[in-house]
């Protein structure tokens, strides 16, 4: 690496490596030109499409918010909003829980231990969402499955899973909460440690039993790192889509066509609807920047109750 | 950040597993706990367990030994079926009210590993400069475009997925390598700023040391923070990797076609063709299985790395 030798100072090379500003650009460029085309420009041009009909095959004819009217005249669109909302609100709040309640096991155990048991707890969130699909899709097959198996032998009876419109949903936010609480449960772990110890003796001293002190302790402290696990979480769990494709394809009798799935459709298996496409990813957009802002100020973000201890 | 560093040091420090110490200090009050971690064991692993299982048994047994915890007629022709070793018409004859199918998961296996490989390439390397300058360089408008790419971790994939998707038509770019590849090759946002965090914490009296020495500026990038944030930079291709080899709605978009369908993509239209019949669910989970080994693969080598990158993503 002769560019780094002061002595070739003023070679056409050396100018160049030397200016930073120069050598900054250089640096970004790449990154500039993906972001430009992937994701600035894609972004402003979903707006755009979303005010046309088009069918990718003629031309696109510019059509205002009719788009955008026809969505919410749509009842399969309103039905997919419910059913996405229905399906955020099985998935976090038990995913949530377990997550909190398997960091809360694992901070009893030594470190060797957990170590090893969150590096098994994150195994599900290593594999694809299609191949979580399937694997959960065979053992939740209806006739043959071992959860039927298993849930004869211990007297439940046999139950339909997705073979139902009253269980799929349900049974799609299960499967994504296998996949994902071991992901959070290692977040929340993390939170936990660095509650000092010396709040707990104390708490104990006081005579506050185990339970008052999770709710009186661990959870408020652990704000910050709920916070952004839930953000993170509600986010992508309103865009599921994978697990759903791969099982039951929006059925049975739509109940399980969320937002996405709905979005694909209007893409790829029913006539092409560009402009109705994108104005539905435009609303789910809003929908996200919404909830999010909720989020953050109902749960203040930003500030820690550790700051009232000290 | 400083209390988990020392705390990940100090678990360095233990790794060696003896097994006296683990359970010093416990008790019969314990029990309840460890009978928790054994259920949460066997949650995270029978699942998986379950896909080995059913791909090791015979094709007629999976319909008849439904509740068999162990292979029944324990046979790998699953296996080679589905990675197209064997010829499977026979066995679709014995068979007839199964549909059987023939697969080539080579190249479905193949084509995972070179979208996943040129993504983490261009990513890692194309995000670790650009971070680099947003963390040590200056020049004009740099907080303003790096202020921009943040703006882009809000943007839900699906927003971005149709534009990009009549993009890489326009380019004609459908049903290649490029097209599954273009939008990750450059740049995400989120590995730009997780580099960022990286180069912010280097020291700098190392970097204005090699200043005085005479070193150009790309010198010190190169000689000085790179060795440095080698660590990071695995880390971060290790995620790039997982997150590409498990990608699906994109390619499903752009790469349905034979020759560059990923293994993601081929497992969904393998589930799809069940024409008539009961689905061929040891042929399925043989091909489920063979696509856990990467995932697998990366959690034995590099499980304590993606670990830690997690808990710190949680507190950046």
């Amino acid at each position: 690496m002769a560019l780094t030798k002061p002595k070739t100072n003023g070679s056409f090379l050396d100018k160049i490596t030397n200016n930073e500003a120069l050598l900054a650009y250089i640096f970004i460029l790449p990154s500039l030109i993906g972001f430009i085309a992937f994701y600035a420009v894609p972004a402003l041009r979903a707006f755009y499409i979303s005010f046309q009909e088009w069918n990718l095959l003629s031309d696109a004819r510019y059509v205002g918010l009719d788009n955008y009217q026809d969505l919410l005249n749509d009842r399969r669109f309103v039905d997919s909003l419910r059913i996405t909302v229905v399906y955020v609100l099985w998935n976090i709040p038990l995913q949530t829980v377990i997550a909190i309640f398997m960091a809360v096991v694992l901070e009893r155990f030594s470190t060797g231990i957990s170590t090893l048991m969150r590096g098994i707890l994150i195994l599900p969130w290593l594999m694809p969402n299609v191949v979580v699909a399937l694997l959960w899709l065979w053992i939740l097959d209806p006739s043959i499955g071992i959860m039927n198996e298993f849930l004869t032998w211990i007297g439940i009876g046999k139950q339909p899973f997705m073979g139902s419109p009253d269980q799929a949903i349900q049974s799609i936010a299960g499967i994504n909460i296998w996949r994902h609480a071991g992901y959070n449960a290692i977040l929340i772990f993390a939170g936990l440690k660095l509650i000092p110890r010396s709040l707990y003796e104390a708490a104990a001293i006081d005579g506050a039993n185990g339970v008052r002190q999770f709710f009186s302790i661990t959870l408020p402290l652990l704000r910050p790192v709920l916070v952004f696990v839930l953000v993170t979480s509600v986010i992508g769990s309103f865009q599921v889509f994978d697990t759903i494709a791969v099982t039951t394809g929006g059925g049975p009798a739509g109940s399980t066509r969320v937002v996405i799935y709905y979005i694909f459709e209007q893409v790829f298996e029913r006539r092409i609807r560009m402009g109705t496409a994108t104005a539905a990813s435009v609303i789910l957009f809003m929908i996200l920047v919404t909830i999010t802002l909720i989020q953050m100020r109902f749960l203040r973000s930003k500030q820690s109750d550790l700051a009232d201890y000290s | 950040m400083d209390t988990i560093n020392s705390a990940a040091s100090r678990e360095t420090a233990t790794r060696t597993i003896n097994w006296s110490r683990l359970f010093a200090g416990w008790g019969w009050r314990d029990i309840p706990v460890l009978i928790v971690l054994f259920m949460l064991l066997f949650g995270a692993l029978f699942p998986f367990w379950w896909v080995v299982r059913t791909g090791l048994t015979s094709p007629s047994s999976v319909f008849s030994q439904t509740s068999s915890l162990l292979p029944v007629n324990t046979t790998t022709q699953n296996f080679e079926r589905v990675l197209g070793l064997v010829d499977a018409s026979e066995l679709a004859r014995e068979n007839p009210n199964i549909s059987i199918a023939q697969l080539n998961f080579w190249i479905y296996l193949r084509n995972s590993f070179i979208v996943s490989l040129l993504i983490t390439l261009g990513q890692t390397t194309f995000s670790t400069l650009a971070a680099y300058a947003f963390a040590r360089l200056k020049f004009p408008f740099r907080d303003q475009i790096f202020f921009i790419y943040l703006t882009g971790l809000m943007v839900p994939g699906i927003v971005l997925f149709i534009p990009n998707f009549v993009l890489v038509r326009e380019l004609g770019w459908i049903g290649t390598y490029q097209g599954i590849v273009a939008p990750f090759f450059l740049m995400t946002p989120f590995a730009v700023f997780f580099m960022r965090q990286f180069f912010l914490s280097l020291n700098r009296d190392l970097e204005e040391a090699a200043t005085l020495d005479g070193a150009t500026k790309f010198g010190i990038f190169w000689r000085v923070a790179l060795p440095l944030i080698q660590g990071p930079v695995l880390t971060l291709a290790i995620l790039t990797f997982i997150q590409s080899w498990n990608e699906y709605l994109w390619p499903l978009l752009v790469g349905r076609s034979e020759d560059v369908r990923v293994l993601t993509v081929a497992l969904g239209i393998f589930r799809e063709q069940t024409p008539q019949g009961a689905p061929d669910w040891a042929g399925l989970m043989a091909g489920t299985a063979i696509a856990i080994i990467p995932g697998l693969m990366i959690f034995i080598f590099f499980g304590r790395k993606v670990v830690d990158s997690i808990q710190f993503s949680g507190f950046k």
